[in-house]
């Protein structure tokens, strides 16, 4: 989809700052009531002035550093001025020369399957609006109201270059992004609208439009999704696709147009005097040495430090979370195999119950890994025993393996059960010998069946095959 | 003065004083005062006359310009736009007097958004000159500078963006300094140009403004451009021999009324014969300053008053539209024409397109405003001349002639500008209107502007002269 041109600009809120971005506001405000964590600052009160919190630059610098930017020497603020109810200050304090960080980029896996770098044009800093609540939807509502809380949150303003060529690219992009800023530690997911996208889109030849504001990472798939296929449409329509700002209606899974970009805003930026120009670049050092492994470096210390799968390496590193759980199990279990059944079933279960890996017990996870190795119990037990656990039935592997009977046969007892019932089934054995393959699976039935499923079908059909080898 | 009132109040009353204030603020003519705190006032002075403590201006009133945000008290700017908003905090200042034991009595009358050197864009109408009813008070601190003046107030604060705590102090014949950018903590200053303004006293004589200043200047961790330390400034050092004193060639001539220029070069004269030594020097660039100080003012004026859409405050009246209706119809409702007229100015000087011409190029200016003051202060310890070209002018006469009006500023705004102190102080008069001489100092070197100003008000009569009404 070469013909498709899309450019985000990534709202990132540094929520695990403590304190807003130019007062001392707690910014754990998602659980409170409306406009309770608001100060003369942050309403922007007559008189009120902004101190800015340094924190939040160190952790601007962090992600910057991260995405391979160049950090500024000096960084200056700027006033964005334009009327809004969600600006109770009829300006932004954003930044624009001189933001924190520029000419960037981070690799991607691309729609061809090949791994290419995006750039990144820059990073700036920004504090968040307030939050509109809308009664009904936006083009409907009849009236609005303000919510403050939200307001002066550190906000961090990724925008990349327009180097992406499908949504399932931009998804890519975004999925890298949110992991990197989970490994920093500077940035929580989970909370609601954490993360807010801006996307540019245009068809090869046509004008752009912008979407605004899309919360959720299927939300950006969505909305460019319909928004490549109306503007194709109109193409082929001979219609032509006009410069506008779009909104994404997330109930009806359409972007319906908000303001033409004619008249366009002039944001009038100029310096924020009431801050004075920080500089920097004495900060950098220091920063890029306590920087963390990033996912690509870990996924490639996987792959050599515990022998993985290049695939299996990026599934485990893609969330810190993940990885760290990984690491943890392997210390006290084979790596290869605990890779495995951490990515190929523990991140699936998760993944269908919605439920991160933080529920999941390390030891259990390397303990199941031990007795899969030790041939303890089977693959089709171990994947119970992790359902049961997830599911809050039974206390530990061990329990469940007692209390369910899923400890696997010992050989002597399928060898027994196998000689058995090759020794019953003559007119499969004469099958098999006649060259079809599969009669070897009848007796394999007539093992499971005598083992009540204890042993494991693979290995069964490896010893049956074997033992009507001998005949 | 206020070491005497302190005395007097000690062995007095403070109810009594302050209630006599109030009486006379009642049957005042000026219109200086927009709102009164009389209750919280007089409670404080019963609570100070029962236990009077250590504040260094212990049951003192005092008047607060109309901007400076007073928790409790309702703080418009003397906008329609704000009218019935009633600050949930003190400004920094305000925190400052009332620890040290001084009595908010209330509010001043100023300029619209300090928007003006007349008090005449007012909602509340013009304040009148105490010492002469048909004239202006000056401004944009007029409220303040005329109830000082007036005997309303024995000192008040007022605050300086391009001259207006110095203005009214010369129109009204009375002490007022403008400090160094970032000696005075701006939080809870209502913005008007946030890069030129700073908070100063308005008082009877030196000795008081050093006094105030002790108490409000310090650094204050909520403005970032609030510099480090504390200063003391008491007592005063007297005496001026051996101060080389700087006068400005481009600050006389054309423009500056004959009486206003005799004035001051008597204060001058008066000086070197107490021993100071004076030279002429230059501010080459000073014909720039008030275009690049409009520029920038009305720029940063233009993005402060941005937030107020009586969403939250202020001004609402009738039933509400959508959002850009009724936003449009407060603001237009709400400002009054110089607030407008500046407001649009700035909108367009900040302009894409525009910005490089006007405010960048206004910049740049500043810069070489800022190095000729520093260039002049190699060779000098201070810098003489007038606070304003004229003396205070009729009521009604200017008002509807901007430019005429801005050029009034002319000797003021360089100050703002270069971000130095300087004092206005009583040195004449001109027929019946007091004149203002203006001492520039070097960054933070209020100290020597204050010594010279202290001097030359213990040798000089003018400082004593009241109004009539008194």
């Amino acid at each position: 989809m070469e013909d498709v041109i899309i450019g985000l600009e990534i709202h990132v809120q540094l929520n695990r700052l403590r304190s807003k971005m130019f007062c001392g506001c707690s910014t754990d405000y998602h659980n409170s009531e409306p406009n309770s964590h608001t100060c003369p600052v942050c309403l922007g009160l007559p008189g009120s002035l902004p101190v800015l919190n340094k924190k939040a630059v160190e952790f601007g610098i962090k992600v910057g550093l991260a995405l391979n930017c160049t950090i500024e020497e000096e960084t200056l603020f700027y006033r964005k001025n334009y009327y809004y109810p969600d600006l109770p200050k009829g300006f932004q304090i954003s930044q624009y020369d001189f933001p924190l960080a520029t000419r960037g980029h981070i690799m991607i896996l691309g729609d061809d399957g090949v791994e290419r770098d995006i750039r990144i044009n820059r990073a700036h800093m920004e504090e968040d609006p307030g939050r509109l609540v809308h009664a009904g939807t936006i083009d409907r509502a009849k009236y609005t109201m303000v919510d403050y809380n939200r307001c002066g949150m550190p906000l961090l303003e990724v925008v990349t270059e327009p180097d992406l060529h499908s949504p399932k690219e931009a998804r890519a992009f975004l999925d890298k992004l949110k992991s990197i800023l989970e490994y920093l530690e500077v940035f929580d997911g989970s909370l609601e609208g954490s993360m807010r996208v801006d996307a540019n889109i245009s068809l090869k030849g046509g004008d752009r439009t912008e979407i605004k504001n899309i919360s959720g990472f299927k939300g950006v798939e969505k909305a460019l999704s319909y928004e490549i296929t109306r503007q194709k449409n109109m193409q082929r329509r001979n219609i032509k696709v006009v410069q506008e700002t779009r909104h994404f209606d997330e109930i009806r899974n359409i972007t319906v147009s908000i303001r033409s970009k004619v008249g366009a805003h002039d944001y009038r930026y100029f310096p924020e005097c009431d801050l004075v120009g920080l500089r920097i670049a004495s900060w950098v050092p220091a920063i890029k040495a306590a920087l963390p492994e990033l996912p690509d470096a870990k996924r490639k210390r996987f792959v050599e430090q515990y022998n993985l799968s290049d695939d299996h390496a990026k599934s485990l590193t893609s969330e810190i979370k993940v990885a760290n759980f990984y690491e943890a199990v392997a210390a006290r279990a084979p790596p290869k195999l605990a890779a495995v059944w951490i990515a190929d079933v523990l991140k699936g279960e998760l993944n269908y119950r919605d439920q991160t890996v933080d529920g999941f017990s390390q030891e259990h996870m390397a303990e199941i890994v031990n007795m899969l190795a030790e041939s303890k119990i089977t693959e089709d037990g171990a994947v119970q025993i992790i359902r049961d656990l997830l599911d809050g039935r039974g206390s530990s592997p061990d329990e469940i393996v007692k209390s369910k009977g899923l400890g696997k046969a010992k050989d002597d007892v399928v060898q027994k059960a196998v000689r058995e019932a090759v020794a019953e089934s003559a007119d499969a054995v004469a099958d098999y010998k006649a060259g079809s393959e599969r009669a070897l699976n009848f007796i394999v039935g007539v093992v499971m069946k005598k083992t009540r499923g204890k042993a494991s079908p693979g290995e069964v059909h490896k010893l049956v095959k074997a033992e009507v080898e001998k005949m | 003065m206020l070491m005497e009132l302190k005395e007097q109040l000690l062995s007095g009353s403070a109810e009594e004083y302050l209630n006599k204030l109030f009486l006379k603020i009642e049957k005042s003519p000026l219109n200086g005062f927009t709102s009164l705190a009389r209750e919280s006032a007089l409670q404080q002075a019963r609570e100070f006359d029962k236990n009077p403590g250590q504040g260094r201006l212990a049951g003192v009133p005092i008047a607060i310009k109309e901007c400076i945000s007073t928790k409790g008290i309702e703080t418009n700017c003397s906008s329609n736009i704000l009218r019935g908003y009633i600050p949930p905090y003190d400004a920094h200042v305000i925190e400052q007097l009332k620890a040290e034991g001084a009595i908010i009595m209330g509010k001043t009358n100023m300029d619209e958004f300090a928007m003006g050197s007349s008090t005449e864009t007012s909602c509340f109408g013009p304040t009148r000159n105490p010492w002469d009813y048909d004239c202006v008070p000056g401004g944009s601190s007029g409220g303040s500078a005329a109830v000082v003046a007036g005997g309303e107030a024995p000192c008040a604060l007022g605050s300086d963006t391009g001259g207006s705590v110095r203005c009214p102090a010369s129109f009204c014949g009375i002490v007022g300094l403008k400090p160094t950018y970032g000696l005075v903590s701006r939080y809870g200053l209502v913005a008007y140009a946030n890069s030129l303004e700073q908070i100063g006293p308005l008082t009877r004589t030196v000795e008081d403004t050093a006094l105030l200043m002790e108490v409000i200047a310090g650094h204050d961790e909520r403005d970032t451009t609030s510099a480090e330390g504390k200063k003391r400034y008491l007592p005063i050092r007297e005496g001026v021999s051996g101060l080389k004193i700087g006068i400005p060639r481009e600050y006389f001539g054309e423009g500056v009324s004959k009486e206003v220029e005799k004035a001051v070069w008597d204060a001058i004269n008066t000086l070197e014969s107490l021993g100071a030594a004076w030279q002429e020097v230059s501010l080459p660039h000073t014909k720039h300053a008030l275009a690049a100080y409009y520029v920038i003012a009305m720029s940063e004026a233009s993005s402060n008053l941005a937030r107020f859409d009586g969403l939250r405050y202020g001004l609402r009246f009738g039933e509400d539209k959508d959002w850009h209706t009724t936003f449009s119809d407060i603001r237009a409702r709400g400002f009054g024409p110089e607030a407008k007229r500046r407001i649009l100015l700035g909108t367009y000087a900040l302009s894409a397109g525009y910005y490089g011409r006007y405010y960048l190029k206004a910049l740049k200016v500043r810069t070489l405003i800022k190095e000729d003051f520093l260039r002049a202060f190699k060779d000098v310890d201070l810098l003489a001349g007038p606070t304003m070209p004229i003396p205070a002018f009729k009521i009604g006469e200017r008002i509807n002639d901007p430019l005429s009006l801005y050029l009034a500023d002319v000797f003021t705004v360089p100050i703002n500008l270069a971000g130095v102190p300087a004092i206005s102080v009583p040195c004449g008069f001109a027929g019946h209107l007091p004149v203002g001489l203006q001492l520039i100092g070097k960054h933070f070197d209020e100290a020597t502007i204050l010594q010279a100003a202290h001097t030359f008000e213990k040798a000089t009569p003018f400082h004593e002269k009241t109004p009539a009404v008194i």
